[in-house]
């Protein structure tokens, strides 16, 4: 049985030009320990699926309008708010992409950590802070003692994302949903972060979520792939299915337009013409339709609807089957 | 490296820029960040130097020395032969339609409140080109270059997405006919799908104008592509200097090599062996002592926290700063 359900979720915020539908009628499922990425470009909808996910939707403008969010079998989307403060946190919880406004400046590391024990544990303080030591000693925190009195701007971006990483792991929930972890981060701290994620993944058996822009983070870290545009789901499947027979034009178009280390220098790249479509003013037919180098007529008149290829790949596609 | 001094656009020369730390009741200065620490390169007409480094590396303080938006400490930047660093404003502007920056954020970089139109026109007013009608030809003509339509003149750039507004920047930056153009990040701040679109642009002007770029990024997949020759920055200072290609197939230095092999590649199929490094960087106020990179360098020595290695020719046109690959060839 899958540990998260995500069926047909519609997200809308209201805004000063009317309703958008900033997530329309996306679905996946993770089995419990699994890893599945969500790539797409800004505004595509990837971090407010992880806000509806976690109940964390900017009120009172955002709203989940219909879907489900089936979370070992309960609709976390219906339930009241004490049963969600109790998933939250302690079943589910996320890392967010700069640590510096995750964390509160004015409270202390041991605070920010004992904080989340204290809410979902029974543990007395003394318990608490032993039990946040270990935790920062776990995420490679030197001298993790001392760290617990500091404040986060002592800490460098690379320890201070560790730090988040501790806060969301410390009560140890089964699922994680990590948005741009690594994203605010230079590479060789990137790198640590993604091997320390590895490890923790490996040792606790926790499921993920990575929301990425970066094709790259999702191919070395996740094994299905969601692809997101304009709010819908374009393709999914199996990070070999996506990366190695991408079927959908927009996917395609991804992959083939990152410079990679081994490219021709300075060969010109492939590009995907134009720019994401304003959620105010999208296509009718097929949102990808404006961009695409294999666009008919028929793209623009009759909107795609998901098929599958295989038990895991699908596509919204009128024309992959031709491409 | 990179040839004789005579047919190099850009030299520059043992550059040092230390800004002063300043602290206490007095504001007297305790320390010195030693953002840029002896740095000295060259780029050729036409030629486009990537340089790549970790936040805090110096690149972008290098970058804005070079179009003296700060006065360096110490050094030469030698343009066409001609010496900038000592200059004053005034002595520095006949020179500066000729090397132009494009910078990150194009909405911090433009003025919100003058029209696109208003933006490109200003160049030429600062440096008194053209009247009103030569001009309005010009933004034309320029928007036309980097593909936007004639009609964005009349608009601000609010109006624009990221790429569109990283366009008017270039378009800006170009204005002037420069024979040199700083791009510091100008792709870091845009989506996957926008990034490609803009490399293609700074790489068909190139080839148009004949333009040098130093371009400065911490992507290096990024720079390796655009890029003709590559410096790895680190603490200050140069640790390596390739040809692109050579770099990425045969790095020398530890550091580039960690660099590389953390990369993450887009490629589910490849289990990379990564080297990853103990650490965060140190700071440039005070950087560790003999190698720079010794505190975190998977492969360092005793002397090497002793002894300040020197940036030395390994093989032609590939220079490397560590103590282990000298005596080696």
């Amino acid at each position: 049985m899958s540990l998260l359900s995500v069926q047909n979720l519609v997200t809308e915020f209201t805004t000063d030009e009317g309703v958008v539908r900033a997530v329309d009628g996306v679905s996946f499922d993770l089995p419990p320990g699994g890893t599945l990425g969500i790539v797409g470009e800004s505004g595509c909808g990837k971090s407010v699926t992880a806000l509806s996910i976690m109940g964390l939707l900017p009120q009172p403008n955002g709203r989940i309008t219909s879907g489900a969010v089936v979370y070992q079998g309960e609709d976390i989307t219906q339930v009241d708010d004490a049963r969600r403060q109790a998933i939250r946190g302690a079943e589910i919880s996320m890392v967010f992409q700069e640590p510096m406004t995750a964390l509160n400046p004015v409270h202390t590391i041991g605070r920010q950590l004992t904080e989340a024990v204290a809410l979902h544990t029974q543990q007395t303080a003394q318990e608490q802070i032993a039990t946040a030591t270990e935790m920062l000693a776990r995420v490679g925190i030197p001298e993790p003692g001392i760290r617990m009195t500091e404040y986060p701007h002592q800490l460098s971006g690379g320890m201070r994302q560790r730090v988040v990483i501790a806060i969301a792991l410390i009560c140890q929930p089964k699922l994680v949903i990590a948005d741009e972890p690594t994203t605010a981060l230079d590479v060789t701290i990137q790198a640590q972060i993604l091997e320390l994620i590895r490890s923790l993944q490996q040792d606790t058996g926790m499921a993920m979520v990575m929301i990425t822009h970066d094709l790259g983070v999702i191919a070395e870290t996740c094994e299905q792939v969601v692809v997101m545009y304009a709010g819908q789901v374009v393709e999914q499947g199996t990070v070999f299915e996506i990366f190695d027979s991408p079927k959908h034009p927009y996917t395609k178009g991804l992959l083939a337009s990152i410079p990679r280390m081994d490219s021709a220098p300075k060969s010109t790249l492939e590009i995907i013409p134009g720019m994401v479509p304003s959620l105010h003013e999208l296509p009718r037919a097929c949102r990808f339709a404006n961009r695409c180098h294999y666009v008919e007529a028929r793209c623009e008149a009759e909107p795609p609807e998901v098929e599958s290829l295989t038990a895991s790949h699908k596509v919204r596609c009128l024309k992959w089957a031709a491409l | 490296m990179g040839g004789p001094m005579s047919e190099a656009l850009l030299a520059v020369n043992d550059l040092k820029m230390h800004f002063p730390v300043k602290s206490g009741l007095f504001s007297r200065t305790k320390a010195f960040n030693l953002a840029v620490d002896g740095v000295s390169f060259s780029i050729k007409p036409g030629e486009t130097v990537g340089l790549v480094g970790e936040s805090g590396c110096g690149k972008s303080t290098l970058g804005r020395c070079i179009t003296r938006l700060y006065a360096p400490t110490k050094g030469n930047i030698l343009f066409k032969g001609v010496d900038l660093a000592p200059m004053t404003h005034k002595q520095l502007l006949p020179f500066r339609q000729n090397i132009q920056m494009i910078f990150q954020d194009p909405m911090e970089s433009l003025n919100a409140r003058h029209t696109v139109g208003e933006i490109l026109e200003e160049p030429f007013l600062v440096h008194g080109i053209g009247n009103r009608q030569s001009r309005h030809q010009s933004v034309t003509r320029l928007l036309d270059i980097v593909g936007l339509p004639s009609r964005s003149a009349s608009r601000y750039p609010f109006e624009f997405s990221g790429g569109q507004r990283q366009r008017i920047g270039i378009a800006r930056a170009i204005a002037l006919n420069p024979e040199l153009i700083i791009c510091d990040e100008p792709v870091s701040a845009l989506d996957v799908s926008i990034q490609s679109q803009i490399l293609n642009l700074l790489m068909d002007l190139q080839k148009e104008f004949n333009l040098a770029y130093l371009f400065i990024a911490h992507d290096l997949a990024v720079v390796k592509h655009i890029s003709d020759r590559v410096l790895i920055m680190y603490l200050g200072q140069i640790v390596e200097s390739a040809p692109s290609e050579m770099l990425y197939r045969n790095p020398l230095h530890p550091y580039t090599q960690s660099l590389i092999s953390a990369i993450p590649v887009p490629d589910p199929h490849r289990k990379t062996r990564r080297i990853v490094l103990r650490g965060d960087v140190p700071s440039p106020i005070a950087p560790p002592s003999g190698c720079r990179f010794h505190t975190r360098c998977p492969i360092a020595e005793a002397r090497c926290s002793l002894t300040s290695p020197d940036l030395l020719g390994k093989q032609p046109q590939h220079e490397a700063r560590c103590l282990l690959l000298e005596g080696s060839t």
